[in-house]
């Protein structure tokens, strides 16, 4: 193509884009447009929240720091792929992620873990670090390099129509139940069952639970076997709407570590009020700083500017908490 | 600790001595190597000083091994380009000077290390290790996404910068100039171990509530000793990214972080030489495990988990068979 | 023969830093010129694997089937990280004593190695990354792309987009160099008007908020530039929001190495690409059918650019010898040997000038696929050709 022909392409565009800065500016952002955001942030945030359970519930009763736990949420998106891909159900599919992380954990809990819960952070965070290496690089031999496939239910795919006329996916409208129950479900489990009384005696006095007579290496792989359930199904949840490959956990695992530090490592109810609060803030800064910076900016510089700023936007946010409460929202000292 | 000394020495000497004979035997990706060992080791003893002296498990030392990484490609490509770095209200050119970039470095990792150490030290545990990792995160997203300096893609400098005197193009003579800033700057820290400072970082560590009881302001010789211990994070950096003369986000990863951490575990915590016996063997399993198999991190995982379980103490610990000190 | 029973041997199980000799004996061929030696970085670890596996493996296919013993590859994998990319190219260049260099997946990572290859005298042919800075003003009489430059698959979009008739486009792409390119790209083709313009970040993999504005937008199309993973996640979410806005897109996020981890969500897309199986000639054919049989699984754009670039790099071996640089610079820029993609040729600045056609995902059975339905560009050039000096 002649260069003469390029720069004729090249105005064209500018005045396009001149106009198209023009609509961006002048449409406010609609209700109904929030509305739909904020449900999102809640979704996310839920998504979010079945990871940092587990995290937390580990951390609060064991001691110790799990970076292997986006290796779990991994772990279960692929079984979830396989299953579904071999039977066709997402169901069994669901159920394989639960199984198959909650082996895993159990598993690696018994050959490994077990032997860190008297060392110090660092040597878990080495540990751990050095699993994430085996689980990605192992799950890539098993599975290939590409990614896989995994769908949503024909049941719960398309959108429902929400009051006040917001059309919203069912699939996340599903995930919002089931996390929530997943936290009602943890609330119970703690406050009401035997386990649960365990749980919280030993995240009181670790030798006091072991001289009440009860196995207490019993208890610990039960509770990090559950804390990897819940990152297996959170994985097999999200990997239904976004891609199952390796790797896949770690940015997760992140946000996940973000969510604890700010509800207080160790409580259940901080993990969730964590989530949310990362959620939206991520979910609304995505949205409203483009959109913010828009008006006194060239549209295309301002999404550039406005979503880098989002992107460190909940670290901003974490900063903020840890400097007026230095154990998180709900975290004891 | 006689003992420890001699194979401090031993490490010391067979670093010096592998590129040599490389050089001798013409194998230069040898010196290369080393160089990078020497350079990475550097990282290392900086982390190290935080937290094997001070405890302070920093899980974010990426911060300013990036920061000392960019202070070089900011200043040399601007050289490189002859464009000013600002006019108003003076003018400052960039430059090919290494001692320049270095000392940039320094500073401005020193900075970046005051400002997240004084919100990070006053968690601890494993709060300040998640805040360091965040603040770590923090800054990986914010390069990949600042356009000015290439995000994403980096900067390449197509020729290393100057040190007088030494022509640094040619791999040994480069080795020499990371080699002797290693061993100036783990004399210096020795020299600061050994200090009423360094005695009362580790007793602070050892037991912080006597600390406070003698007067000690524990806060106060945390962030010092950490503002110390990310700007030589820094100078490695700069010298690293004029080892490839390319810097990249990939610096501030969280993966950068993590492999800091992984040498002075594998050399030994707290041990004056540990990060370089544990860089220069996580660089060796790296080049001979590629090799074997494509899936060789399996293995790497493998011996760094049986690193960590079963041979506390790391390299140093181990050949000076004395169990290291340790605690909660 | 010993030759061929390696390089079987290396195809199948080939580890990330295994050197495959080719060829073991001899330092000259029949034609009497040296060997050469090539270097591939590629990435065969991590996330991005798959690409760079088949970059590898078209490559490797290509140098088999030519029963060249003249060519020697050495294989080693980036990990994607632009370090151990500049160690390895380092490595290279001064242990193994390449001639040649190749196989790197990411424009980073190209950025960080290309000067420094073609500043030391070493040939560099990109097999996928086609950054815009080596394109202009930092073109190299060394460096040839065999793939495309960045921009132009995005440009195909554009123009396609305005062909068929969309007036207000809503567009997005990550956050980083590649993405701003491509976006820039789209724009230059196309003459519609925007219904938005967004970035995300690199590595997100949740969009219901970017696909909530554009549910909320005016817009009559969507582009979007989502490499890997984060274009299944948007594709799958997409398509359950129940938009069915038309989408746009480079040959990326529909390429046969990841079409199958997206599924019916992808069905119907059109997306730009300057290969496809189901291009006419024999060269192609022949391709796809052999790396079916030797590989098992249908070759992707990718596979079809390493094979590219080996027989580029064969053809040349035939005209000159890699020792006199500037006779077998000379033969790589006629580029004289069958492209899978029909007509294949090099503009000043040694990146391709070559056809961009419009496909549309479609089903084969089981298998998820590409036709081609339109030619986007013809005989399309970059614009960066212009400011490049050669």
């Amino acid at each position: 193509m002649p260069p003469s022909a390029n720069s004729e392409q090249m105005t064209i565009h500018r005045r396009g884009r001149g106009l198209a800065g023009e609509t961006i500016k002048g449409r406010a952002m609609s209700s109904i447009l929030i509305i739909e955001q904020i449900l999102n942030g809640l979704q996310f945030g839920v998504m979010l929240f079945l990871m940092a359970a587990g995290l937390t519930l580990i951390f609060g009763v064991m001691g110790l720091i799990n970076l292997a736990h986006g290796s779990l949420y991994m772990v279960g998106a692929f079984a979830a792929a396989a299953v579904a891909g071999w039977t066709g159900s997402f169901l069994l599919a669901l159920a394989a992620s639960l199984a198959a992380a909650a082996l895993f954990g159990a598993l690696i809990e018994l050959t490994v873990i077990r032997r860190l819960y008297a060392r110090d952070h660092l040597d878990q965070v080495l540990a751990t670090f050095a699993l994430i290496l085996i689980f990605s690089e192992a799950t890539r031999w098993v599975f290939g390099s590409f990614p896989l496939f995994l769908n949503i239910p024909e049941a719960l795919s398309g959108t429902l129509t929400l009051p006040g006329g917001i059309e919203y996916s069912r699939y996340r409208l599903t995930i919002i139940l089931i996390g929530l129950a997943v936290a009602v479900g943890l609330f119970l489990l703690i406050s009401k069952t035997r386990v649960g009384m365990r749980i919280r005696a030993g995240e009181n006095d670790r030798e006091m639970i072991g001289a009440l007579g009860v196995d207490i290496s019993i208890l610990y792989t039960l509770v990090f076997a559950l804390g990897a359930a819940l990152a297996g199904l959170s994985g097999a949840l999200v990997g239904a709407i976004q891609s199952v490959e390796v790797g896949m956990g770690e940015p997760v695992l992140i946000l996940a570590f973000v969510v604890i530090v700010i509800g207080g490592i160790g409580s259940i109810k901080g993990a969730l009020a964590g989530a949310i609060l990362v959620g939206l803030t991520d979910t609304l800064g995505r949205t409203m700083l483009p959109w913010a910076f828009a008006a006194f900016m060239e549209p295309s510089a301002a999404s550039s500017v406005g979503s880098s700023l989002a992107s460190m936007l909940i670290y901003i946010l974490m900063a903020g908490v840890l400097l007026f409460k230095p154990t998180g929202l709900f975290g004891s000292a | 600790m006689i003992r420890e000394r001699y194979i401090n020495f031993l490490i010391g000497a067979l670093l010096l001595i592998v590129p040599l004979v490389a050089l001798q035997m013409d194998e230069p990706f040898i010196i290369t190597l080393a160089t990078k060992a020497a350079i990475l080791a550097l990282a290392g003893v900086g982390l190290n000083l935080a937290l094997g002296q001070g405890g302070l498990v920093s899980f974010g030392h990426a911060a300013y091994f990036g920061i000392g990484g960019y202070a070089m490609g900011i200043l040399a490509s601007h050289a490189q380009d002859y464009a000013p770095l600002m006019e108003v209200p003076f003018v400052i050119e960039g430059t090919n000077l290494m001692p320049v970039i270095w000392l940039v470095a320094i500073v401005a990792s020193a900075l970046a290390a005051l400002l997240i150490g004084a919100l990070s030290l006053r968690t601890s545990g494993v709060y300040f290790i998640m805040v360091t990792l965040a603040f770590g995160q923090m800054f990986y997203y914010f390069a990949i996404s600042w356009p000015a300096y290439g995000g994403e893609d980096g900067l390449s400098i197509y020729v290393r910068n100057q040190f007088p005197g030494v022509n640094t193009l040619d791999p040994i003579q480069f080795f020499g100039i990371c080699f002797v800033v290693l061993m100036a700057v783990l004399f210096l820290v020795n020299r600061l171990n050994k200090s009423p400072f360094g005695l009362a970082l580790n007793g602070a560590h050892q037991n912080e509530e006597r600390a406070l009881t003698v007067g000690i302001n524990v806060y106060r010789l945390r962030l010092v000793a950490f503002v110390i211990s990310g700007a030589i994070t820094g100078l490695a950096g700069a010298l690293f990214a004029d080892l490839n003369r390319f810097v990249s986000p990939t610096m501030f990863s969280w993966h950068t972080s993590g492999e800091i951490m992984v040498f002075i575990i594998l050399g030994g915590v707290a041990r004056l030489f540990g990060p370089v016996a544990g860089a220069a063997v996580y660089i060796l399993l790296e080049h001979m495990l590629g090799g074997i198999s494509e899936y060789w991190q399996i293995y790497l995982g493998l011996i760094l988990l049986f690193v960590v379980l079963f041979a506390k103490g790391g390299i140093v610990g181990g050949l000076a068979r004395r169990e290291v000190r340790h605690d909660g | 023969m010993q030759t061929t029973k390696m390089a079987k041997m290396g195809l199948k199980t080939l580890g990330a830093a295994t050197a495959v000799a080719l060829a073991m004996a001899g330092a000259a061929v029949a034609d009497g010129h040296a060997k050469v030696k090539v270097g591939v970085i590629t990435t065969l670890t991590g996330g991005g694997a798959g690409l760079g596996v088949d970059i590898r493996d078209g490559f490797l296919l290509a140098v088999k089937q030519s029963g060249n013993d003249g060519i020697e590859v050495v294989v080693e994998d980036d990990q994607r990280k632009p370090d151990v990319a500049v160690q390895l190219a380092d490595k290279m260049i001064q242990s193994e004593k390449v001639d040649i260099l190749t196989g790197i997946v990411w424009s980073n990572l190209a950025l960080a190695v290309v000067p420094s290859a073609t500043a030391q005298g070493k040939f560099y042919l990109s097999p996928n990354a086609g950054p815009f800075q080596l394109a202009g003003k930092g073109c190299h009489e060394n460096y040839f792309n065999v793939a495309w430059q960045n921009d132009n698959l995005h440009e195909a979009a554009g123009a396609h987009a305005s062909s068929v008739g969309h007036k207000n486009s809503f567009i997005l792409a990550p956050n980083y160099p590649a993405g701003k390119d491509a976006l820039k790209g789209y724009k230059r083709m196309y003459s519609g008007d925007l219904a938005g313009e967004l970035y995300t970040k690199l590595g997100q993999t949740d969009y219901a908020a970017e696909i909530a504005q554009i549910r909320a937008s005016d817009a009559d199309s969507v582009f979007f530039f989502l490499p890997g993973g984060m274009g299944i996640s948007f594709l799958k979410q997409y398509a359950d929001s129940g938009i069915d806005l038309p989408v746009v897109g480079p040959a990326f996020s529909f390429d046969q190495g990841i079409l199958q981890a997206v599924g019916d969500a992808a069905l119907g897309v059109q997306n730009t690409s300057q290969w496809n199986k189901d291009i006419d000639n024999a060269a192609n054919k022949a391709f796809v059918e052999t790396f079916q049989a030797e590989y098992g699984r249908l070759p992707s754009l990718y596979a079809s650019q390493g094979f590219d670039t080996a027989n580029l790099i064969i053809s040349a071996m035939g005209k000159a010898d890699v020792k006199d640089q500037d006779a077998f610079r000379a033969a790589l820029k006629e580029a004289d040997f069958a492209s899978v993609r029909g007509d294949f040729k090099f503009g000043n600045n040694n990146h391709p000038i070559q056809d961009i056609y419009v496909r549309e995902v479609i089903k084969e059975g089981d298998v998820y696929t590409n036709k081609i339905i339109s030619t986007g560009l013809t005989d399309h050039q970059d614009v960066y050709a212009a400011e490049c000096k050669l």
